[in-house]
């Protein structure tokens, strides 16, 4: 799995941190998503699709 | 199985996706009343309408991933009759489209002014840019997130802007009074007008008149004041309507039809009431929930509401629900920064974030349990 997330799309709700944090977070300044693993283990692959598909800005690409 | 979900904005696009992402293998259909393949409705009023995106970057996916959810859109085709004990949704153009299981997610109908513009749909955007563009004064008539946005975004784009609603302050309901007032302040400080706390009378091309009496004269006057869930077409289709297609705490409106996004009202459980929220959050949310309800999950739909909104240099996200009782947790207003909680009988059921959404979204966590006493007291005789 290859993530690939577009800040100038995000609009910093966070959703993506609350549900993989170990993949996603959010700068302080302005919220705005930080890739913290782009290419993130087999166990996380369920929980980061579901964070792309609930991504209130569709600023994340998850491609296999 | 077969599935078709009426609506291909955020909430079928959301239901369809977890269908698949769950391990359905039936068959998918995607009804969409517009032309346009699935694509974001808040740039809209924000990126699209300046011109700072492209259209296509507001497209919610890329071809490569429609083409992977193996489902079928039938567009610029809407639905005009549900036949609910068939199963079959009947279409503008004649079409009957027959499954095991319908979602429904129609959306909103903005409320309209013959010949004012307004703007729910892309097209309807790219029309409004174009009127701003040759327009050197502009009346937006209403007060909510979007106559807020919508005026923001035209002051950018160098139009005298007139903000004009019934609120003492914009978004007033959505905001509360503390911080809808530092809204109000930032408009005026970027130079929209503000004739807030007086009923429009009277609209026409050439400008708006108040219940004072005074005439606010436009070259364009963009109506934003509300909308309804787009149910008109269902009205013969046995299902309970009520602000909403009325759902059970599944998102179940008759066995086999579902509801999710802007139209669905439904029974949130830890709530105690019926709910109906126009944001985007939930329109995802809750295609996620009717996704799993038709996988046969037992589970209600709970989520905490959630909403942002740019204006300006402004992100203002608000979790949960805005209580009587405020307290600034972080930063300031005059540092145009803070996480503003709120309380009611002590309880935290709100929190909203000013340029602070990554602190906001960390205060959240706390809200979830304080939900139910909140409403409830907030919304008396709410069933």
């Amino acid at each position: 799995m290859k993530i690939t997330v577009d800040q100038d799309k995000c609009c910093g709700a966070g959703t993506c941190v609350l549900l993989a944090p170990d993949v996603f977070d959010q700068r302080d300044e302005d919220g705005i998503v930080v890739l913290l693993d782009a290419e993130p283990p087999a166990e996380l692959h369920s929980l980061v699709r579901e964070a792309a598909s609930v991504c209130p800005a569709a600023a994340i690409a998850v491609s296999s | 199985m077969s599935t078709l979900i009426v609506g291909a904005s955020a909430a079928g696009l959301a239901t369809a996706e977890a269908l698949r992402r769950k391990g359905y293998t039936g068959s998918l259909t995607i009804l969409g009343a517009e032309p346009h393949l699935p694509y974001d409705r808040p740039p809209l009023s924000k990126q699209v309408l300046s011109g700072s995106w492209e259209p296509a970057k507001a497209q919610l996916r890329s071809a490569e991933a429609l083409t992977a959810l193996d489902a079928q859109f039938v567009l610029g085709d809407p639905a005009v009759h549900l036949d609910t004990a068939e199963r079959a949704v009947h279409t503008a153009s004649g079409r009957v489209l027959k499954a095991d299981n319908i979602v429904l997610a129609t959306g909103l109908r903005p409320r309209t002014l013959p010949g004012q513009p307004t703007l729910r749909t892309l097209d309807d955007a790219l029309a409004l840019r174009d009127s701003l563009l040759g327009c050197a004064r502009a009346v937006v008539v209403g007060d909510g997130v979007l106559g807020a946005e919508i005026a923001a975004t035209a002051r950018q784009m160098g139009v005298a802007v007139t903000l004009a609603g019934p609120q003492q302050a914009p978004m007033a309901l959505q905001l509360g009074s503390l911080v809808a007032g530092q809204l109000a302040d930032l408009h005026s400080s970027r130079g929209v007008e503000l004739r807030l706390g007086a009923a429009v009378t009277e609209v026409d091309s050439g400008g708006v008149r108040l219940e004072t009496g005074e005439v606010l004269p436009a070259d364009v006057v963009v109506v934003a004041f509300g909308s309804a869930p787009a149910t008109d077409w269902l009205r013969d289709s046995g299902l309970t309507l009520g602000d909403g297609i009325v759902c059970d705490s599944r998102c179940r409106a008759a066995e086999g039809v579902y509801a999710a996004g802007d139209v669905a009202r439904w029974h949130h459980e830890t709530l105690g009431r019926m709910v109906r929220l126009e944001n985007r959050t939930n329109a995802t949310e809750q295609g996620i929930a009717v996704a799993a309800t038709i996988l046969g999950a037992d589970q209600a739909y709970t989520p905490v509401p959630y909403f942002w909104t740019d204006q300006f240099d402004a992100k203002i996200h608000v979790h949960g629900f805005i209580g009587p009782d405020v307290t600034i947790a972080e930063g300031s207003l005059a540092d145009g920064r803070f996480v503003a909680r709120y309380h009611r009988d002590g309880e935290l059921v709100g929190v909203l974030g000013w340029n602070m959404p990554k602190q906001a979204r960390q205060h959240r966590q706390e809200i979830t349990r304080g939900c139910r006493a909140t409403v409830a007291a907030s919304t008396p005789g709410a069933a």
